[in-house]
């Protein structure tokens, strides 16, 4: 995934002056191609994420698209007030690019699990979240954020995706992407890289459930999920984030506020995890039902 | 056409007083500390066009200290950027003159508020200037205190390692905050000598000496420039010089008669 982001950042730096990527001191062996060719649009922040978020929302207040890059939790809850105050109020051009979302970095510990970011960035009314569920989504999220700018969470897996989608695809903000077809009423919806676990739910190999991904949500395309709900009977969700606040939660609050007649089951990552300390799949075997 | 910084800065204290008197706000000490630094930036320093705000020459100011807004919000009316029937919108229910600087007052680059904001963010405009090639300045206002903050001392790495020399950061250093000086709070000092240490420029001076102010300020400096502008909170105004009180209180309208008397007459 983080490869698939760096290919499409560097054609697109390519083809615009105004791309501009800023690392916390993070991206060994995937940053190198774009410092290499855009040296004068590549910086390196150190090991200081309030200066970094704050300084991309300065770039992008001038014209620019800016790219932050780091790991899940850094540069989320040690910069939120600079994405609060800076970036989204004043609807800026960043990009918030981050790898090790929800558990990947597993045997890392607690400080490494981004299982609390969606909560976070769902609550800005500016962001939107990209969370792609495989390498294609990975490219089609950015061609769409690419062309359309404003701030943005990219959330991405660490490495070693599998890819569910055949082959190069659209991507519009809100919409479900359709990756197994079974009943018309009653759905799967991963976002991120859950998407696998989604495919391998037993509701899923029996055909009993459509899979669909959802790589890229806000506080913006909540009303238009009324309109794909309308004939749906049974929701399940899938996501590598804590029940609070997640992707689950934004469904049920759409589900709740609306009086749906949906039976929704969000599948999340359990509480049970904290502080433990395993591979990725391992943890979720804790997955929460 | 320009005014005169000393002009401009009595005109500044006064609307400053009148607002903050009208809509019962705080933060007027803090507004007086940084009148002249004002004034001498629109009057003598910064590249701006009242008719064309948004003009890409212009040179950028961030009001990091936003609390202070009264004094920019009044410079901006005087220099003809926000009209006066928008001014005395202050205080005003739903007004884009909020009590801390906000970006939809015209004029306005960066809405300020949560302290420790505006220098990273200044920095990221003088870095995108310096990636086009652009010859326009970013100017700073933080306060003393306001460098407690650990963010600005990353931007002031970041800014030396790249040698940013097109920003300039001035610390209004009044040595007052929330409950008393910034020496009892939480002490910053020896400052010019912790800048210079991160590698900037730094210059000591009196932040209330337009002359003073007017040198520091044009001159180009090899490395990115800070100009400690030491000054007092409530300036020119007798009762509230040097009184944390007057972070809080506003002036009733018997003491805001005295306040505008004592500016006119100085």
């Amino acid at each position: 995934m983080r490869n698939a982001f760096m290919d499409e950042l560097i054609n697109a730096a390519r083809v615009r002056d105004d791309i501009a990527l800023i690392i916390g001191d993070l991206g060994y062996s995937v940053i190198e191609p774009f410092a290499d060719e855009f040296p004068d649009r590549f910086f390196n922040a150190g090991i200081a994420e309030q200066n970094m978020m704050g300084m991309a929302a300065g770039m992008a207040s001038e014209g620019m698209q800016v790219f932050t890059y780091s790991i899940g939790n850094f540069p989320t809850w040690r910069c939120a007030e600079q994405i609060r105050n800076d970036v989204d109020y004043h609807n800026l051009a960043v990009t918030n690019v981050v790898v090790g979302g929800g558990v990947a970095y597993g045997s890392l510990g607690y400080s490494h699990h981004a299982i609390q970011d969606y909560a976070l960035m769902r609550s800005l009314p500016n962001m939107a979240i990209a969370s792609p569920g495989d390498p294609v989504e990975v490219r089609a999220v950015f061609n769409y954020i690419i062309k359309n700018k404003r701030p943005y969470y990219l959330r991405l897996g660490k490495s070693g995706e599998e890819s569910h989608n055949s082959s190069s695809i659209r991507i519009d903000e809100g919409k479900w992407n359709l990756i197994k077809k079974g009943s018309h009423d009653n759905i799967i919806i991963s976002t991120g890289t859950m998407l696998t676990n989604a495919l391998n739910s037993k509701e899923a190999k029996e055909n009993e459930y459509s899979v669909y991904s959802m790589p890229l949500w806000s506080q913006k395309t909540a009303k238009l999920q009324l309109s794909q709900l309308v004939t749906i009977k049974k929701l399940i969700t899938y996501e590598n984030h804590l029940s609070s606040g997640g992707f689950g939660s934004y469904f049920s609050e759409i589900i709740s506020n609306n009086n749906l007649d949906i039976e929704q089951n969000s599948r999340c990552l359990s509480s049970k995890i904290i502080s433990l300390s395993a591979s990725e799949e391992k943890l979720h075997q804790l997955l929460n039902t | 056409m320009r005014v005169l910084s000393e002009s401009l800065a009595k005109n500044i204290r006064k609307t400053s007083l009148q607002m903050v008197s009208k809509a019962g706000a705080s933060h007027i000490g803090s507004a007086l500390s940084i009148a002249d630094i004002l004034a001498v930036l629109y009057s003598d320093i910064m590249e701006f066009d009242p008719a064309n705000q948004s003009y890409k020459d212009r040179d950028r100011l961030i009001l990091s200290k936003g609390h202070a807004c009264v004094s920019l919000y009044a410079a901006l009316h005087h220099v003809g950027m926000i009209p006066n029937e928008e001014i005395l919108t202050y205080g005003q229910d739903f007004s884009n003159l909020m009590s801390h600087i906000s970006h939809k007052a015209k004029g306005v680059e960066f809405s300020t508020g949560s302290l420790g904001h505006g220098l990273p963010f200044g920095l990221g405009k003088a870095m995108a200037a310096k990636v086009n090639g652009e010859k326009w300045r970013t100017f700073i206002i933080a306060g003393d205190g306001e460098m407690q903050e650990g963010s600005n001392w990353e931007a002031l790495m970041f800014a030396a390692h790249h040698n940013v020399k097109n920003l300039t950061l001035i610390i209004d250093a009044n040595n007052l905050q929330s409950l008393t000086t910034v020496d009892k709070t939480l002490a910053i000092e020896p400052l010019q000598q912790k800048i210079e240490a991160f590698g900037w420029e730094c210059s000591d001076i009196d932040g209330h000496n337009h002359k003073q102010i007017r040198e520091a300020l044009s001159k180009l400096t090899p490395k990115p420039n800070c100009i400690i502008a030491r000054t007092t909170k409530g300036k020119g105004v007798s009762y509230m010089e040097n009184q944390v009180a007057w972070h809080y209180k506003c002036p009733t309208p018997e003491e805001l008669k005295i306040a505008l008397t004592e500016i006119e007459n100085a």
